[in-house]
């Protein structure tokens, strides 16, 4: 381990940073085939952004526990088999909880160890950081994913299929909008979210550099 | 002249000795989390899927009071097992008297998507099948999984015609599937248009099952009643 990495104190900027200024989904875009691919119901969502959860926060416990004694030139083989490890453990588990939810979630379950929020976090994070801060970081990043899978699977869900959480909605006569549970209704729907974010985030600079501007020149 | 470099030998202590010790160590932890974690879950995964077949059986069955188990063989019949492999299981359904109500089995083909497994319910009596329920497809919403809804489908399984031939080796007439519109005989299925990849999976999965389990149950039928009482 390099003397010159700073371990970062534990602050609620740990936490938050994966939920909203770092979200894995809305700002890095990363893990977006699981995001794409299951969000075509609210419960498959929930289900995918838990499993995730549990995988990055137990493997990226795991990587912190064992920074010190990894050597760098097997790290990535080690967190790789960490990560597979527990994606294993979680498609049991999800086997003995639902088989529904398993048979709706297919391979995406198997794919969580290509997930390169995992990884990623594993990497830039966990490997460097004690391991308190790891686990707070981790249920914050998983939470963001869970939130952002979240909000695509509603979205789809309730246009596509006229249901939320398989409960019906709008009655008999609702005619689905078939388009938003198939693959392309996954990209409209991230595009849609990416879009007002942006504007919220956009809007949110212009009024504060407006604020600067009327302080510095006065009104 | 030789340019070989010379084998450095493996010493304690030198870099390659710790990468191999924590490579071991990481292995160790995640093979006994994996071996911890299978042996956990094992008896509710088994419990889970057989509760998702009995519920399949029952959807085909639904007149039957009991249902029992068997593997069919060429030789005879025998109760199945978890591990038994699931093209010659039957589940066969029997009254408060231990008649035989219907008898169930699984079929699959490949769809559009992936893998279309069906349970069908055989009436020996008329050699028909007169149920078919999807056990699990993923099919396109809105086109392919027309199939377990669509009515004018569903009326294609009331006496779909699955006879054994006259020597008792096979089905007197393959279960097809025919273009929308164009069905002329009981041993024909109408395929949805739109859908017709998935139609012609489930046409193929019960024609293959059929072929291979009605003559077996028209062989063994004294048994399989037998067993009921």
């Amino acid at each position: 381990m390099s003397p010159l990495i700073q371990e970062e104190p534990l602050t609620l900027d740990t936490f938050l940073r994966g939920i909203w200024k770092e979200n894995p989904v809305f700002v890095t875009l990363l893990g977006t085939c699981p995001t794409l691919a299951v969000t075509n119901s609210a419960t498959n969502a929930i289900s995918m952004g838990l499993a995730t959860l549990f995988v990055l926060l137990c493997s990226n416990v795991l990587v912190s526990l064992l920074r010190k004694s990894i050597p760098k030139q097997v790290r990535i083989a080690s967190y790789i088999v960490l990560i597979a490890s527990f994606v294993t453990v979680v498609d049991y588990a999800i086997q003995a909880i639902s088989l529904e939810v398993y048979n709706a979630l297919g391979a995406f379950i198997q794919l969580i160890v290509v997930n390169c929020i995992i990884l990623g976090r594993a990497e830039a994070y966990a490997s460097k950081q004690r391991v308190i801060n790891t686990v707070v970081n981790s249920i914050g990043t998983g939470i963001g994913f869970t939130v952002a899978l979240l909000c695509l699977g509603v979205v789809r869900e309730v246009l596509g299929a006229g249901t939320l959480f398989g409960v019906p909605l709008f009655g008999e006569r609702f005619q689905p909008w078939v388009l938003m549970v198939l693959p392309a209704g996954g990209f409209f729907v991230l595009a849609g979210w990416l879009l007002l974010i942006e504007f919220f985030k956009q809007r949110r600079e212009r009024r504060a550099l407006e604020q600067q501007g009327a302080t510095v020149h006065g009104r | 002249m030789s340019t070989e470099l010379p084998v450095q030998p493996i010493q304690a202590g030198s870099p390659s000795v710790s990468m191999i010790r924590s490579l071991g160590l990481v292995s160790l932890i995640c093979g006994f989390s994996v071996a911890i974690a299978y042996q956990w879950t094992k008896p509710y995964v088994d419990e889970n899927q057989r509760i998702t077949t009995e519920r399949a059986v029952r959807a085909v069955l639904p007149t039957a009071m009991q249902q029992k188990a068997f593997v069919l063989g060429a030789s005879g019949i025998a109760p199945a097992a978890p591990d038994s492999p699931a093209e010659s299981a039957v589940f066969v359904g029997y009254d408060g008297a231990g008649r035989i109500v219907g008898i169930a089995a699984r079929g699959a083909a490949r769809g559009y998507a992936d893998l279309v497994q069906v349970m069908y319910a055989y009436q020996p009596a008329c050699g028909c099948i007169n149920a078919v329920k999807v056990v699990k497809m993923n099919e396109t919403p809105g086109l392919g999984d027309k199939v377990i809804k669509d009515p004018d489908f569903l009326k294609n399984f009331e006496a779909l015609d699955a006879r054994p031939n006259a020597e008792g080796a096979a089905l007197a007439n393959p279960i097809v599937t025919v273009k929308h519109g164009t069905k002329r005989d009981a041993w024909q299925i109408d395929a949805i248009s739109g859908a017709t990849v998935t139609s012609k999976a489930i046409g193929r999965g019960l024609d293959q099952s059929a072929e291979r389990l009605v003559p077996l149950i028209h062989r063994h039928i004294a048994a399989l009643e037998a067993a009921g009482r």
